[in-house]
């Protein structure tokens, strides 16, 4: 391929992603309980005029949740795009290696003492106990990975960390007494429903500046995708830089499980995608195309779990589990023809 | 703090894994355009002293000085504009071409974002070019042969613009063409651009005639440092590996088999480098022999000496004297086949045509065309 193919290749990806992502915002909020023509949408949302019942479903549930699907999708699957590159290993995410089920239960641990005492929580506290929840689970699968250096065991000791703590906060959940665990048990299973403006606010903050120190990472973490030796042998201080991406990482994952809960393969299958459509893993134009594909992919995934049984709503990981396993299973199989 | 007149060297060094040494007082010093190989048998810690002077792995005690500044107090970011590495690391980069690779070097070079400018651009093609790599550039890093992924990333390093190239058996993997390509390419880079190298191999016979200086690592403490007219004699080079079977000749760089054991029947009439290739068939056959009487100059006594089970030797520039005729006369009447290689005989040699002639006479005496050992036919 010559340097003008490969340039207009990645023209060509990231028009088809922005592409796409604008059909599925449009086809997302169009869809629903309530049937909308597209030029009501239109005067709804840019002319803020429109009958009372229609103007609050647009802006007070249909547009915070399409917008909180495009953060929290793009997060994820950049968290995951980051978690490969740290461990080197194709099928690492934040929902195998248990990063998501750690902050799921911290959360609901910390949601249940503050319910009991009749206290709501800001986003803030519950990325906080998200986070606090990722860096344990993620202190346990650094500490296996210094023992496992066989890719497959590293995964089935996150999948095994993360049944754990799911299995903890479903006791918890159920034993926990309080009529407002309903919602909880909602959240855990994972949910993009009940987003308002005040989530969304926290999240553009946190995910914004996350991502972004990220995107300024992608030069070192280039260099790392030869190899720890390789990228010392660059300049780069190993030591920070294996900091900086864990906690980037897990800021991400934890950010998304705060708000949706666990949410299954999207970081996986999502990074996957973006390199082979762009046939290239230059983290410069994988971190972006990670985020627009992870917001596309969740955007579909989320109008799937509203709209097919509704009025009753699917838990979003059944269905990004449904188009995302495919992947991973596709990519194991790839890995074991080549070695 | 006294400092040393050397581009590269190390004080009282000791090397190890989780702080237990496994090498001590390891002191290299290296001027720039010279090539230092470490050499040893596997296991000896080869590889263990090059990753503890490149920072890989902390030294237990002892200090590496590069370009007069302690390699330890340096910033990785200072270090990678003077170091460069080739390692035997097998890495599987995911879609990154060849050309993605050796980019890689311009790494201390570019910008926040790391993007190439025109300059690198050009810098990659000429690393990639000196290693002739350059219609590599679009193939896939893990789709190309072992031998061309040694290529790549010797051009990475070259690259990289660095002062010293640290590599760790950079000829594993590749056929002899491209090991002395890639021999000559540091040869090349050592000469012209004063760039020092450090390099440890297995090819004992490349190792004598590249280096500018040789360690031998051997058990606790560096066993010999020193050029490679020092290192390189016969009994040294067996007692470093432990060659029991076979040896290594000093003269050649090479090694031989182990000589077959057993009562000789066959004897070799040499000389002139006509018998070398018929002693070495009869090693491969197993047939233990006999040979003379070879000038002590000659090529086939360097290789009569490590392969027949007894050499009748006559000193050089010597004709065949009278004692060594019949010395040789005596043990080849006790042989059951002669093989003479030699068809022009001279002043020198006369006497090995009289056993020529004597062996005739026996009925003993095959033609060296047809030369087969009796067991065979």
């Amino acid at each position: 391929m010559t340097e003008k193919k490969r340039v207009g290749r990645y023209f060509s990806a990231f028009i088809i992603l922005t592409a796409l992502l604008a059909v599925l915002f449009v086809w997302n909020v169009n869809s629903g309980s309530i049937d909308l023509s597209v030029s009501d949408i239109f005067n709804i949302i840019f002319r803020r005029k429109g009958e009372e019942v229609s103007y609050n479903i647009i802006w007070e549930i249909r547009l915070p949740r399409i917008l909180a699907v495009i953060i929290l999708g793009g997060a994820l699957s950049v968290s995951g795009f980051l978690l490969q590159t740290f461990f080197g290993n194709p099928i690492a995410g934040p929902f195998v290696l248990g990063i998501s089920s750690g902050a799921k239960l911290v959360v609901s641990l910390v949601m249940i003492f503050f319910l009991s005492k009749s206290i709501i929580l800001g986003s803030g506290v519950m990325i906080l106990a998200a986070f606090a929840g990722a860096m344990i689970s993620m202190g346990f699968i650094l500490l296996i990975s210094r023992k496992v250096h066989k890719m497959s065991m590293l995964v089935i000791s996150g999948v095994m960390i993360g049944y754990i703590c799911s299995a903890i906060t479903d006791f918890i959940v159920t034993f926990a007494d309080d009529s407002n665990i309903v919602n909880l048990h909602n959240w855990s299973m994972g949910s993009f429903s009940g987003m308002n403006w005040e989530n969304v606010g926290v999240m553009i903050a946190v995910i914004s500046v996350t991502l972004l120190l990220t995107f300024f990472m992608s030069k070192p973490i280039g260099a790392y995708q030869l190899g720890e030796v390789y990228a010392q042998n660059m300049g780069v201080n190993i030591k920070i830089f294996r900091i900086a991406l864990i906690l980037l990482s897990s800021i991400l994952s934890a950010c998304v499980t705060a708000f949706a809960g666990p949410i299954s393969f999207v970081g996986i299958a999502v990074p996957h995608i973006a390199k082979s459509l762009l046939k290239t893993a230059k983290p410069i134009l994988v971190i972006p195309a990670c985020f627009l594909g992870g917001a596309v992919f969740c955007l579909f995934c989320d109008l799937i779990a509203r709209t097919v049984f509704a009025p009753t709503e699917l838990s979003i990981s059944s269905v990004t589990a449904i188009f995302g396993a495919p992947v991973v299973i596709y990519i194991m199989i790839r890995r074991q023809q080549r070695i | 703090m006294n400092m040393r007149p050397y581009f590269f060297y190390t004080d009282r060094l000791t090397v190890g894994y989780d702080g237990k040494p496994l090498i001590k007082n390891i002191e290299i010093e290296l001027n720039r355009g010279e090539i230092l190989t470490l050499i040893g048998p596997n296991g000896a810690g080869k590889s263990t002293i090059l990753k503890s002077i490149t920072r890989q792995l902390k030294a237990i005690s002892g200090t590496v000085y590069l370009d007069n500044e302690m390699l330890n107090k340096m910033t990785y970011k200072e270090i990678s504009r003077k170091l460069s590495v080739v390692l035997t690391e097998r890495m599987r980069p995911e879609l990154m071409t060849c050309e993605d690779v050796v980019s890689t070097g311009r790494y201390p070079y570019t910008g926040t974002l790391g993007i190439l400018s025109a300059e690198d651009k050009v810098k990659v093609r000429a690393a990639m070019e000196m290693v002739h790599a350059w219609d590599l550039r679009d193939r896939d890093f893990t789709a190309i042969s072992d031998g061309q992924r040694q290529r790549i990333l010797l051009a990475r390093a070259i690259c990289q613009e660095p002062e010293i190239i640290i590599l760790d058996e950079p000829t594993s993997f590749l056929d002899i063409r491209h090991k002395l390509e890639l021999l000559a390419i540091l040869k090349k880079m050592v000469l012209e651009q004063k760039v020092a190298v450090i390099m440890s191999l297995h090819e004992l016979d490349l190792a004598q005639k590249i280096s500018d200086k040789v360690i031998c690592v051997h058990g606790e403490y560096i066993e010999r440092y020193g050029t490679p007219e020092e290192i390189f004699t016969s009994e040294y080079i067996r007692g470093l590996y432990g060659i029991t079977k076979g040896s290594y000749n000093a003269a050649f760089g090479c090694i031989e088999l182990e000589p077959p054991e057993g009562e000789p029947d066959v004897f070799v009439i040499g000389g002139n480098g006509t018998a070398a290739p018929l002693y070495r068939k009869l090693l491969r056959q197993g047939v233990p022999f006999v040979t003379g009487v070879l000038h002590k100059n000659d090529i086939d006594y360097q290789v009569a000496k490590d392969l027949a089970c007894e050499v009748i030797a006559e000193e050089a520039f010597e004709p065949v004297s009278e004692s060594s005729y019949q010395k040789a006369l005596d043990r080849m009447k006790k042989c059951k086949e002669v093989i003479c290689c030699i068809e022009e005989f001279g002043t020198m040699n006369r006497g090995n045509e009289r056993l020529m002639h004597e062996a005739e006479k026996l009925g003993i005496l095959k033609a060296a065309a047809l030369a087969k050992p009796i067991h065979m036919m």
